[in-house]
């Protein structure tokens, strides 16, 4: 029998298998931030343990670095605290290390890719859910617990459950103004937060081979909020031209054959998945989320739902209690629910073509009487790249903030933070109460129906600017 | 991780069920970036009252916690773990565990020991009638003894044999170090590097 994408890495990195034991893998680079490591570190000093690869580990600040003045000291000192123990333990254990000022300092999920370190066929883990992103090559990513963090450090390897495999097929074209963000927000509403738990999944179809790396990255982000272990898709042409010429991808004889084993890793026309599901892409539409989980969302056209309607149970509870926290009443269409802030950042969509687009459509465009954009790079270099095609001018003509890059405010755990019933349109990942600041209220939305919010004040998408604001002359 | 065979010990008596994580170690400690110096966090809240057990002199020096029913049940923090043992305890005895919790301590070298609420009834009379009453807790025979209480348990056969040899995870894949030099030998020259050169 044929075997799937993650099978195949899987297998080719068993380093021992036993019976009645869970297989040994290899790890083939290991991402670490300020947040998860300081124990695992600790736990290698008090046992007089090393880190076995240090040329496969490389570190980053992200979540606690302030994404203004950040040449100031930082002022909270739990904050401060972690990004010095992170750069006590690079320098004492030798890991590389991109502090805050680094010009590839960044979120750590965006930081591996754009370095070409994420690469096919690898394993990848980091002490962070969304380590998922970098399936989106081809590698199994998986995020990963403290102690398994000092796991690896230590042996370069893991000891690990087995999957189940979960293919989900998107066929069909995405209609105009339909992203990847909008895709993986509908996937999650089918199959619910808990719907993809123990599986890996592989997102295929055309709908999928037709997208970018970087939308690519976005789908496989969100893997982790319908409860998977991990989402991959199948390298192909899209992913060599992505990582030809990056700093860490490989060159000369060693690209050859790492393309050639990369072209062996598609799942096997007769392999068989533990489950399928089946989208067609031309169906969907910008999808915003109503609740507090991220499987709480529907089409942006549609209204906030009535509890009541959801069969079961314990659907409808989480429901009621979503809409009061969220504030909103059954029946309210999604498109009147005014909000206060945007942010257009965070591992999901802080990329490059994130920026582009927010920022074509406020091109000319003002944001709303009132209401605060928060627009925060993914990494420096991605700031870089966004100056030099003048797209910092475009957001702060329009009356955005241009801010430094990191985690900002897709968690509360730096200064960018909603206040108490804030209610935000953010291109982040999880809309949990209190993930943006206690008692903030979140919305997940694509860039651009982040930047039509911003422009309208209310939530939206593009083509209701094109009805109702002509683009200034 | 430190081999456990067999430990004798003064107890806590702790009547109170459902203890979860929050109270063992309340979320704020988690800010902290060291596995050790939770002793002060431990069961923070309840210790600012003066009559809570563990504040009494007699327990100082305890080492086995006697725990009612769902202990450690809550979110799935390792500081849990580490906050018991960092204020001095090997063992903890309930009737049941949650999970995680279990899983946690035994990956720690806290052993976890199931017994019958009768016989944790039984120890706890024991142990408050008399605070200098000592309670083994025996892994190698697999029992727990006590003035007047001799109780066997059971302990799942490889998380056993880990504890009696002190191998947490990381000993025990180090101990495959020469599959891992096989594994490494044989990785291709284009997998990424870090660190050039
Ligand atoms: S951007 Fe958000 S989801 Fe991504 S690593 Fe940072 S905090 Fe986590």
């Amino acid at each position: 029998m044929g075997r799937t994408l993650a099978e195949k890495v899987w297998e080719d990195h068993v380093v021992r298998r036993a019976e009645g034991e869970p297989d040994l893998l290899y790890i083939d680079l290991h991402l670490l931030h300020e947040v998860t490591s300081p124990q695992a570190f600790d736990g290698l000093r008090l046992s007089g343990r090393t880190v076995r690869r240090t040329d496969l580990t490389i570190a980053t600040e992200d979540h606690n670095t302030p994404t203004l003045d950040i040449d100031k000291p930082i002022a909270d000192p739990v904050s401060r605290t972690q990004l010095e123990t992170l750069r006590k333990n690079c320098a004492e254990f030798g890991v590389r290390l991109h502090p805050l000022g680094d010009v590839e300092q960044g979120v750590v999920h965006v930081v591996g890719p754009q370095l070409g370190l994420t690469q096919p066929g690898t394993t990848v883990v980091c002490g962070d859910s969304h380590t998922s992103t970098h399936g989106a090559f081809g590698a199994l990513a998986f995020g990963i617990g403290t102690s398994q963090v000092e796991h690896v450090l230590a042996t370069q390897t893991l000891p690990l459950a087995p999957f189940r495999t979960m293919a989900i097929t998107v066929e069909g074209e995405l209609p105009d103004g339909v992203t990847a963000k909008d895709l993986i927000l509908a996937v999650i509403s089918r199959i619910g937060t808990g719907g993809g738990q123990g599986y890996v999944i592989e997102y295929r179809g055309s709908a999928i081979r037709n997208l970018s790396m970087e939308a690519r990255m976005t789908v496989c982000n969100m893997s982790i909020e319908a409860g998977a272990r991990a989402g991959m898709i199948a390298p192909d042409e899209t992913t060599f031209e992505y990582l030809k010429g990056r700093p860490h991808a490989p060159s000369g004889d060693d690209w050859d054959a790492a393309v050639e084993y990369w072209k062996t890793l598609a799942t096997d026309e007769d392999a068989v998945f533990d489950h399928e599901v089946y989208i067609d892409a031309s169906a969907l539409s910008p999808f915003v989320t109503w609740g507090t989980n991220p499987g709480q969302g529907a089409p942006l056209s549609a209204s906030v739902p009535d509890p009541a309607s959801f069969d079961d149970e314990s659907d409808r509870h989480a429901a009621e209690k979503a809409l009061e926290y969220m504030g909103l009443t059954a029946g309210q269409p999604l498109r009147d629910i005014a909000v206060d802030t945007v942010f257009v950042g965070s591992c999901t969509n802080g990329r490059i073509e994130d920026l582009r687009s927010a920022a074509s459509i406020l091109d000319g465009r003002r944001v709303a009487e009132g209401l605060r954009m928060l627009v925060v790079p993914g990494s420096v270099r991605v700031a870089l790249q966004a100056i030099e095609e003048g797209l910092d001018k475009v957001f702060t003509a329009a009356g955005a903030e241009w801010r430094h890059a990191g985690c900002s405010m897709c968690l509360g755990m730096n200064p960018d933070q909603l206040a108490p019933g804030e209610r935000s349109a953010s291109t982040s990942n999880r809309n949990f109460e209190g993930r943006q600041g206690k008692g903030g209220r979140t919305h997940l939305v694509s860039p651009q129906v982040a930047a039509a919010t911003a422009v309208l004040g209310h939530l939206a998408s593009p083509a209701d600017l094109d009805a109702r604001t002509p683009v200034e002359a | 991780m430190e081999a456990f065979t067999t430990h004798t010990g003064r107890a806590v008596p702790l009547r109170r069920s459902n203890v979860d994580t929050d109270q063992i170690i309340p979320a704020h400690w988690l800010k902290k970036v060291t596995r050790n110096g939770f002793e002060d966090g431990l069961f923070e809240a309840w210790r600012k009252d003066p009559s809570f057990v563990l504040n009494h002199p007699e327990r100082e020096g305890a080492t086995v916690l006697v725990a009612g029913p769902d202990f450690g049940t809550g979110s799935s923090r390792e500081h849990a773990v580490w906050a018991l043992q960092n204020y001095g305890f090997k063992a903890v005895i309930s009737s049941r565990f949650a999970d995680i919790f279990r899983g946690n301590s035994l990956k720690n070298g806290l052993l976890t020991v199931i017994l019958p609420q009768e016989t944790v009834e039984r120890l706890w009379k024991l142990v408050e009638a008399d605070p200098a009453a000592e309670i083994t807790v025996d892994l190698v025979g697999r029992q727990v003894r006590a003035e007047g209480v001799t109780a066997e348990f059971e302990l799942n056969e490889n998380a056993r044999w880990r504890l009696l040899e002190g191998l947490d995870d990381i000993s025990l894949t180090l101990q495959n170090e020469d599959a891992v030099s096989a594994y490494e030998a044989g990785r291709p020259s284009f997998k990424p590097r870090t660190l050039q050169g």
